[in-house]
Parts: structure tokens; C-alpha cells; sequence
């Protein structure tokens, strides 16, 4: 077993692309579900909506690519609105079957034949992103190390872009957060009739949040398909929404950081879970095919079943994250 | 009371025994058919009738990986080494005389072949004399019959399904996504017994005579399949939601805590089953039988009686069994119910079994066709829609809901695209939360 | 008749059916201006529904219902609470993972820095802020809670949680205060300072209407009292006309007819 090879490959992904896209789009989820209490079943809509706002106004268009970008997000933003005016009214468990249903629609409209002179269909967009890696002062076909962590130019360029792009998200959530506004938002996930009696558009500010954390989902969105630089119906499906709950709860839902470490966390222990399966020696290799069927296709399905154990156990055990504390836990349970 | 919760631990250990058992032992007896990945596809077209004709022998290749020739049924599959791109090309020179692609342009097409499954290409063929009025054909008397009939159907599959996803609603509140896993478990379940029989599964049992080594009959598989969906319903609520609400975990949590099982479970099947798609050893395809230009297998005709049937059952059951008042007792009201002595986790418990034995059934005949790992997933959206478009909560509710969306999506597919169906569906959904957020019979919330 | 003689709150024929119910049917009900007023009745009576009704919590079936003069049927809650009238509920609603200081901070209205794009910039907000921090410490303190300013509203007793729901009630500076069963599983103490604050807050130029079945309090703090029962007012008048009412006690007290009122919990 190459256990430098293994470490390499988990310490990379510790802070790699993914867990950049991944954080991004918990941020979102985290003003959604953490400060608001809405039940957004459906955030891998929203980083749909900018994967697609971005891929087919640049790819089939032909528009400026950063006006592609800014484009993805109002798109996200009107999707949101659309999503929010007839359900935020409704109950919260009503919300959750909308979000998903809409995260859905918008997955089979992108795959769809009919859909195919715009997304591409199945088959997606591709090539669009030339534009961002221009700017790129990294080598994009060069390996780079730091200390531990190996990447390509390219992707060192992307998380370079990522990084600095979610510590700014982060930090504007933490400020509107700390304010009023953030105050009533809290407020409402507590309890939104009382907000209603003390004077506040539940309703008003639910949008707004929802918007908010929407279109955050879309620079998940794009930044997703710019390191892939491609984008494919079929990678938003509704699994990914369920492992962004995951990271979210492993990092404790309302807490400013909670994305970025539960991303990492995430992420971190899938590749090195992965790498070392993949890596064990033939023999006991073969016996584990043998005995429980530990196949190349099976090692990778592993993932999904730790995001399935996951999210069942932490929300059983610790709703309030890995590192919340008994005391607020007991809050949830009135 | 002791001893009775004994007795019911023991069962549920039993029962998650037999049940992974089953599956564990059968992912072995699959060993040898490699989970290998694939393109796949069907070429067929629609003839001047109106009538699917399938096209044999065409061959289709993808460079350096391999290629296949269409059967009988126009089916096309090939195996590709990893997941990814495939460019895979169908050669023109082999269609029949008469028959050309659609778009003449578009003779290769590329295939992203995921993780998880095979990949579906489609070729559209058409043959110089199909161009028929298509508006006529479409909107034909026969058609509509025929749709609604599939509508039906659907919708009566769906009721099953849905029925224990709104009794457990009711009576606790809990919005359950794993009910998914519900209905593929009894997919999974009538393949395994009708394939392998009662414990052929077991390997080295398999040596035995039927029914316990070789398959068994589909109608004893169907029951047996319904029993360990009875079965693993109760193993959920008794070992996880039970000790969930005891502990008085909130219901929002709970309910991400169906999604975790959901997914947990649904991906125990794709590791154990494989992503392959399979058929029961028997109805897999049968030759409709006609009638008033209305086409409808035999097995489906079946099928559909047996729903209505147990529906009509259901629905005696719950206003005049003991049991099934008791069920409608707590749905209307937990606290009255449990002051009036009724045994409310017993209830729930009975929902569980309940409710997993009709979506187990539910799921045996969605898988007529082909036998997937996420057969559940793929329709859960829809048995959603059903129960919220009559009212989260209301079982009448949940089979009328469920009736109204089976025909509302193939009726849909008359004036749109039939891949984007199920669409209608998830539209009936978020127009019926829009004007009766309640559902059509459910009723309103309290406040206060 | 002058401004200060008008009813600050009416309701004409005001009617809520739930499937066959009849939970409320109110002919008419008129609320003096700066008064307490107690509705009273057994449980089940609609009190709840009504305050729902009357706060825009709940649409009613039929009926007018005006608030200073002007029409609010239909008024969505926010609004009504902006116009000046207040509730608490039944089942208190102190917001758990929010600090004590936090939930009087948010009954404050007009905020500048409840605006989003405000809410980056706090320079517009912090003066605010801090005049809105000062008027909630200062209700704390008469309401006893500077103690727990800092904790979370979720760790505090049931009794400090009625008070806390009141004082985030007053940070809206209301001109009716509607509190539904405020000394509901109150201990006696906490509930006697209850009562000597309710009894202040006329004299700050507010309304209270409050729900209640204890005879005992009623007695002692309301001007007037209203009871209800199966929906309908059965009877109002003061507290001594009230406790002596005939249909009142044949009305809803059925197994405790003849016995002492005042030693009688009507819920
Ligand atoms: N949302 C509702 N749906 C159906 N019945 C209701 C609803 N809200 C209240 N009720 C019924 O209306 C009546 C009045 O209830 P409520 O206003 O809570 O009484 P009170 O507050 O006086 O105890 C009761 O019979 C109650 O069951
Ligand atoms: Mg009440």
C-alpha cells in the first residue's frame, strides 16, 4: 500500500475544489436551513441554475463570459423568487417536497431532448470557460506543490478563485448575520408566528433568504463547472442536495464556519476512504470481493451509503453538529 | 407487555437478518454476471398505424471498446470498461430498407456513462411512410382511452405506494422519503424469491429443489416480497423512529433522518444488487391483448384488479376493522386518541408494517418491466404529489390524489415530450400546494 | 364623542366555523380605550380562535373587525402589530437560540438595520441599535430578567418565558396588548409581579385584553370582563357583576355549580 500516495491524495482534497463548491453551496443551505429554518430540499437547483445560467449563455449565446457569470446568479435569484412565492407560505415540511420537486424539474428540463438545442441535453456544455483560465497566472497543465498539498495549475488558479471567493461569502454571511436582519431571520427559524406578532414580514424576509442563499448556491454552481468545464444534467441530482445536508450538519447548522469545515471533514475522509480501499494489498483485496463484494464500482457507492449513515445518524445524534454543544441541542428539544 | 416487546424484538432481528441475508447472498450468486457498465438502447419506430415496430440487426459500435447488434426487440447493449465518454456510432448501411434516422446528422451520438448506471442512447429512426397526420393520431379516441387506461394503472400502483406514505403522516407527523426504499425493497425482493427461490439465495442452498433452492412461482414471490415489506417497515419504525420519537427527536430532524435512510438504503441495494437492470423470470414481456383498439398485457390486467382489490380492502379495512379505526383514530387526533386508550405506538407500528407491505406490493409491480436498485427513487416525487394533492394525511385522499397524478402524466404526454412526464407531476404538485395548500381533502392547521 | 370614548377595538358579527363548528360567533364586541378587559371562559370556548381572528392570525368566515377606527379584517399580522397592537400565545414562544437580550432587541419596529443592504453596512444601524439596546434593558430590568440577559431564552423557566413574551411584546410600544392566558403555569409569585406590571401598562396609555380562567385574577385587575362560551359572549359587565352572573355559572361550571367561584379553575 502507497500510503504517501494516500496521504497526498487526502491532504489535497482537504482544501481541493471540491470542498470549495461544496462549502459554497452549504453556505447557501446554511441561510436557508441554519439561520432561517427554511427546508430546502433543493439546493443543487440552485447551483443548476448557475451552472446552466453560466454554460449556456457563454456556450450557446455567446455571451461575454463574465456577463454569462453575472447572469447565472440573477437567473438563481428569479428561480428562487418563482420557487418562494407560492410555497413559503406553506408549512415547512411542504416546502422540503417543493424544493426537491423543482430541484427535479429542473434536472429533467436540462436533460431533456426538447431542451437539447439550449443544455445540450444529456450530453450537456461544454468549453466555455477559456475566459477564466486566461486570466490564470498559473501554468494550467504544470503540477504545483505546497508543503502537503499537490495540484494542478489549473486547479490551483480555481482555488485560488474559490477560496477567496468563499471566505468573502462567509464573512458577508457572518456580518448580516450579526445584524437585525440576521436577528429576524434567527427569529423566524425559532418561531415564525411569534416573529408575525412583533411586526415582521415573515414572509418578506423568508424570500429574501431564500434568494440569498440561492443565488450563493449558484456560485457554487458555477465555480463547479468551471473546474469541470463542463456542465452535465445529471450531476445535479438530488443526492448531491442531501450530502450538502450532510456537511452542513457536520459542521452544525448556524454556525458561520460550519460549511467550510464540514466540507473539508467531508471530503477528506471520503478520498481517504476511497484511496485506501483502493489501495489495499490484492489479497485481502481479492477476499473482500470475494466476501462482501468490495468492487472498484462498490468502493465508490461507499461514498453514498457514509452520506446515507451520516445524515441518518447525526441528525438521530447530533443535529447540532460534530462540535455543538449538549446545551443547545436540549434548545432544539422544547 | 414485556414478553410482547420481546417477541417483537426478536422478529425485527429476524427479519433485518433474513432480509440482508437475502440480499447478501444473492449479490454472490451474481458475482459471476460482472457489474460491468454499458450503453444502451432501443431502436424502434413508429409505422404509418401507429404501431411500434422494433429494428433487428443494426450494428453499433464504440471505437476501441466494442460494439453489438440490435435483437428482435431493437435492443442494443454495449459493456463499456469505466465510467465516462463514449462516442458510439450506428451504421447506417444496416437499417432495414425504408427505415433512416431521424436527423441524418446525427448517427453518433455521445454517452456520458456514469457511475451507477447503464447509459441510455436514443436513435430516432423514422420510416418514409410514418409521416402521418400526427395531430390526428395524437389526439385519436383510441389514444386517449389507451393513455388514460396507463393513467389508471399508474395511478392505482401509485395509490398502493402511497397510502402507508400518508397513514404514517397522519398519525405521526414524520414525512417519510425512505418510503422510496419501501417500494424497491419489494421490487427487489419478488426478483430475489421469483429468481432464486426461499433460500436458494443462501448459496449453498441453492443445490435444493424448488421452491427452496431454484425460484419460485411470481405470485408466491409477489406475497412473500409483500410480507418482508410488512417486515421492514415494522424494523424501521422499531429500531430507529421509535427510539427517534422517544427520545423526542423533532420532527424536522426526523425527517432528514429518512432522507440519511433513504439514501443509506438506497445505495445498500445498488452495492449488493449491482446498477444492472433485470427482469423477473417471468411477465417480464408479454404480448398485450386488444380490445376496443385498447391494448393491455394480462399481467397488468392482473395486476390492476389485485390493486383495486386491496384498495377496496384498505379502504373497508380502516373505517370498520378495530385496527384500522384505531389508525384513523390517531390520525385525527393523537392526544384524543391516546386518552381514549388507544395504544398510539401500537398504532404506529401497525402503519409501519402496513404501510411497507403495500408499498413492498406496490413496488413488485412497478418492476414488471425492468428491476432496478432506485425503482423507488425514480417515482417517489410522484407518490409525493399524490398524497400532498389530496391531503397530506387523508388515505382516501392519498388514492384519489394518486389516481388524478397517474392520469394527469400520461395525459400529459399528448401534447408533450413522453421523457419529460413525470414533469406533469411534480407541475400537479406545486399547483396543488398553490391553491389548496391542505391537499383537496385534508384539512387546515392550528394556530395559536 | 371624543377620540378617547371610541372603542379602541370593535368587532361586529364575526364568525369562524371549522368543518361543522362553530368555534367563534361573536355579535358584537366593543374594547374601551386604556382599560384591561378579561375574556374568560372554559376551554374549548373559542377564546384563542377569537384572539387569532382579531389579530389576523386566522381569516374570519364573516364579520367586521376595526382597530382604532379603521377596518383590519383581512390585515395580515405584521401590519397589525406595526398599527400598534401586540399578542402572545397561549403555547409561549420565546425563541430558544436567541439570548433574553436578543428577543426584546427584535420587538423592536422600524429598524433600519432589518433592511438587507443595510445590514452590510452597520455604520447606518449601530446608533439605532444601541437606543433600541438601551430600551430593552431598561424593560428587563422592571420585569426582573436582567439576570438572564445573556443566556438563551431557551434556558429560562416557564414563568420567565410569560414574562419575557410580555416585555418583547411592550418593545413594539403597543397601543393594545393582547395576551392570551399570560399567567398560565406561572407559579404564584412570578404571577403576582405579572399582574402588578399589567396593571401599570394603562397608565403607559395601553389596552390590555387578556384570557384567563382564573377568577381570582380577574377579579383583581380587570375593569371589565367578557366571558365566552361554545363560541358565543355569554356575558360581560365588571367583575362583581360578572362572578354573580347566573348564566355565567349555569353556562360552563356544570359539575361545580354552587360552589365558590373563586375557588373554581375554569379551564
Ligand atoms: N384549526 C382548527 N381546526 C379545527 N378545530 C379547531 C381549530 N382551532 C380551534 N378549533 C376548535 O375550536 C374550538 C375553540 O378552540 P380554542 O379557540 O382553542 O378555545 P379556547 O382558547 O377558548 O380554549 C375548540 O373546540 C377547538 O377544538
Ligand atoms: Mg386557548
Amino acid at each position: 500500500m502507497d500510503w504517501g500516495f494516500i496521504l497526498e491524495r487526502s491532504f489535497s482534497a482537504m482544501i481541493g475544489p471540491e470542498v470549495v463548491v461544496y462549502a459554497l453551496a452549504a453556505v447557501g443551505l446554511n441561510v436557508h436551513f441554519g439561520y432561517t429554518g427554511l427546508m430546502n430540499f433543493g439546493q443543487v437547483g440552485f447551483m443548476a441554475a448557475g451552472a446552466y445560467g453560466v454554460g449556456v449563455s457563454v456556450f450557446w449565446l455567446g455571451w461575454n463570459f463574465w456577463v454569462g457569470i453575472v447572469f447565472a446568479f440573477v437567473y438563481a435569484g428569479v428561480l428562487a423568487l418563482l420557487l418562494g412565492l407560492p410555497t413559503l407560505r406553506l408549512r415547512a415540511d411542504y416546502l422540503s417536497l417543493v424544493t426537491i420537486a423543482a430541484s427535479e424539474t429542473i434536472r429533467l428540463l436540462a436533460r431533456s431532448r426538447v431542451m437539447q438545442p439550449i443544455t445540450g441535453g444529456v450530453e450537456g456544455v461544454n468549453q466555455f470557460a477559456g475566459p477564466f483560465y486566461d486570466l490564470s497566472p498559473f501554468e494550467l497543465g504544470k503540477f504545483y506543490s505546497f508543503g502537503p498539498f499537490k495540484y494542478l495549475g489549473r486547479d490551483v488558479w480555481v482555488l485560488l478563485v474559490g477560496w477567496t471567493l468563499l471566505i468573502m461569502i462567509t464573512l458577508m454571511v457572518r456580518q448580516v448575520m450579526r445584524s437585525p436582519w440576521g436577528r429576524t431571520l434567527r427569529a423566524i427559524r425559532e418561531d415564525e408566528d411569534a416573529a408575525r406578532a412583533l411586526g415582521k414580514n415573515v414572509y418578506f424576509y423568508k424570500m429574501q433568504s431564500l434568494m440569498f442563499g440561492g443565488m450563493i448556491g449558484a456560485v457554487a454552481g458555477v465555480l463547479q463547472v468551471i473546474q469541470k468545464s463542463s456542465v452535465q444534467a445529471d450531476t445535479f441530482n438530488p443526492v448531491i442536495t442531501f450530502t450538502i445536508w450532510t456537511i452542513l450538519i457536520i459542521g452544525g447548522p448556524g454556525r458561520v464556519w460550519s460549511p467550510i469545515v464540514g466540507a473539508s471533514i467531508y471530503w477528506t475522509l471520503i478520498v481517504f476512504v476511497e484511496n485506501t480501499l483502493r489501495q489495499l494489498p490484492p489479497g485481502l483485496r481479492a477476499t473482500l470481493e470475494d466476501s462482501i463484494q468490495l468492487s472498484d464500482f462498490n468502493i465508490a457507492m461507499l461514498r453514498f451509503i457514509l452520506v446515507g449513515g451520516g445524515l441518518l445518524l447525526l441528525a438521530r445524534f447530533r443535529p447540532q453538529g460534530i462540535f455543538g454543544s449538549r446545551e443547545e441541542m436540549a434548545l432544539d428539544r422544547r | 407487555m414485556p414478553t410482547n416487546s420481546r417477541w417483537a424484538r426478536a422478529i425485527a432481528t429476524i427479519g433485518l437478518a433474513v432480509g440482508l441475508g437475502v440480499t447478501a447472498g444473492s449479490g454472490q450468486a451474481q458475482a459471476q454476471v460482472s457489474d460491468d457498465l454499458g450503453v444502451i438502447g432501443t431502436l424502434q419506430y413508429t409505422d404509418a398505424t401507429g404501431t411500434k415496430v422494433f429494428v433487428a440487426g443494426v450494428e453499433l459500435s464504440i471505437a476501441d471498446v466494442g460494439g453489438a447488434t440490435s435483437d428482435k426487440d431493437g435492443f442494443f447493449r454495449i459493456s463499456v470498461p469505466v465510467p465516462g465518454e463514449y462516442s458510439i456510432t450506428l451504421n447506417t448501411a444496416t437499417l432495414p430498407v425504408g427505415v433512416t434516422l431521424k436527423d441524418p446528422e446525427r448517427a453518433n451520438l455521445v454517452a456520458l456513462v456514469s457511475e451507477n448506471a447503464d447509459q441510455r442512447v436514443i436513435f430516432p429512426l423514422i420510416t418514409a411512410d410514418s409521416v402521418v397526420s400526427v395531430s390526428e393520431s395524437n389526439f385519436s379516441v383510441r389514444r386517449i382511452s389507451q393513455l388514460t387506461l396507463e393513467g389508471l394503472k399508474l395511478g392505482l400502483y401509485l395509490a398502493m405506494a402511497a397510502i402507508g406514505l400518508s397513514l404514517i403522516f397522519g398519525t405521526t407527523g414524520l414525512v417519510n422519503f425512505a418510503h422510496a426504499e419501501l417500494i424497491t425493497w419489494g421490487t427487489l425482493m419478488a426478483y430475489f424469491f421469483n429468481i432464486y427461490g426461499l433460500v436458494g439465495t443462501f448459496g449453498f442452498f441453492s443445490v435444493l429443489p424448488p421452491p427452496f433452492g431454484g425460484g419460485v412461482n411470481f405470485i408466491v414471490a409477489t406475497l412473500l416480497a409483500t410480507i418482508m415489506g410488512g417486515v421492514l417497515g415494522f424494523v424501521l419504525n422499531r429500531v430507529i423512529f421509535r427510539p427517534a420519537r422517544a427520545s423526542g427527536v423533532s420532527l424536522l430532524a426526523q425527517m432528514v433522518m429518512t432522507i440519511g435512510l433513504s439514501i443509506l438504503l438506497r445505495y445498500l441495494f445498488v452495492y449488493f444488487f449491482g446498477s444492472r437492470y433485470r427482469v423477473y423470470n417471468e411477465y417480464a414481456s408479454q404480448r398485450a391483448n386488444e380490445f376496443l383498439g385498447i391494448e393491455l398485457t394480462s399481467r397488468d390486467a392482473a395486476a390492476m384488479v389485485v390493486s383495486v382489490i386491496i384498495l377496496i380492502a384498505v379502504g373497508i379495512g380502516l373505517n370498520l376493522t378495530r385496527t384500522g379505526r384505531a389508525m384513523r383514530a390517531v390520525s385525527d387526533n393523537r392526544d384524543l386518541a391516546e386518552s381514549s386508550g388507544i395504544n398510539v405506538e401500537r398504532v404506529i407500528s401497525q402503519v409501519w408494517i402496513f404501510g411497507g407491505a403495500l408499498a413492498a406490493l406496490s413496488g413488485t409491480f412497478f418492476g414488471f418491466d425492468t428491476v432496478k436498485w432506485d425503482i423507488g427513487a425514480r417515482i417517489l416525487l410522484l407518490v409525493f404529489a399524490a398524497v400532498t394533492l389530496g391531503g397530506l394525511g387523508t388515505s382516501f385522499g392519498a388514492l384519489v390524489g394518486a389516481l388524478i397524478v397517474g392520469v394527469a402524466i400520461n395525459w400529459s404526454t399528448l401534447v408533450i415530450d413522453t421523457e419529460l412526464k413525470n414533469m406533469t407531476a411534480l407541475i400537479v404538485l406545486i399547483l396543488a400546494l398553490l391553491l389548496r395548500p391542505q391537499g383537496i381533502l385534508g384539512k387546515k392547521q392550528r394556530i395559536g | 364623542m371624543t377620540v378617547a370614548d371610541q372603542p379602541i377595538l370593535t368587532a361586529y358579527g364575526v364568525v369562524k366555523t371549522f368543518g361543522g363548528l362553530r368555534a367563534v360567533d361573536v355579535d358584537k364586541l366593543e374594547i374601551q380605550r386604556n382599560k384591561i378587559t378579561a375574556l374568560i371562559g372554559p376551554n374549548g370556548a373559542g377564546k384563542t380562535t377569537f384572539f387569532n381572528l382579531l389579530t389576523g392570525f386566522d381569516q374570519v368566515d364573516s364579520g367586521e373587525i376595526t382597530f382604532d377606527g379603521a377596518v383590519i379584517t383581512g390585515t395580515a399580522p405584521h401590519r397589525l402589530a406595526a398599527k400598534g397592537m401586540v399578542r402572545t400565545f397561549q403555547l409561549t414562544k420565546a425563541l430558544a437560540k436567541l439570548s433574553t437580550i436578543e428577543n426584546m432587541k427584535l420587538g423592536a419596529l422600524d429598524q433600519r438595520g432589518e433592511k438587507f443592504w443595510a445590514a452590510l453596512f452597520p455604520s447606518s444601524w449601530t446608533k439605532q441599535e444601541q437606543a433600541i439596546e438601551a430600551r430593552a434593558d431598561a424593560i428587563l430590568q422592571r420585569f426582573n430578567l436582567t439576570g438572564m440577559r445573556d443566556e438563551y431564552a431557551g434556558t429560562m423557566s416557564g414563568g420567565q418565558r410569560k414574562l419575557l413574551e410580555m416585555a418583547r411584546a411592550l418593545m413594539t410600544d403597543p397601543r393594545l396588548v393582547m395576551l392570551d392566558e399570560p399567567m398560565a403555569g406561572v407559579n404564584p409569585a412570578l404571577a403576582q409581579s405579572l399582574l402588578e406590571l399589567i396593571k401599570l401598562l394603562p397608565g403607559e396609555g395601553r389596552t390590555v385584553i387578556f384570557v384567563e380562567h382564573n377568577m381570582d385574577v380577574v377579579q383583581e385587575i380587570a375593569d371589565w370582563v367578557i366571558v365566552m362560551a361554545e363560541g358565543r359572549i355569554i356575558a360581560q359587565g365588571t367583575p362583581t357583576e360578572v362572578k354573580s352572573n347566573k348564566t355565567v355559572i349555569d353556562a360552563y361550571l356544570g359539575a361545580h355549580h354552587g360552589e365558590d367561584l373563586s375557588q373554581v379553575d375554569l379551564a
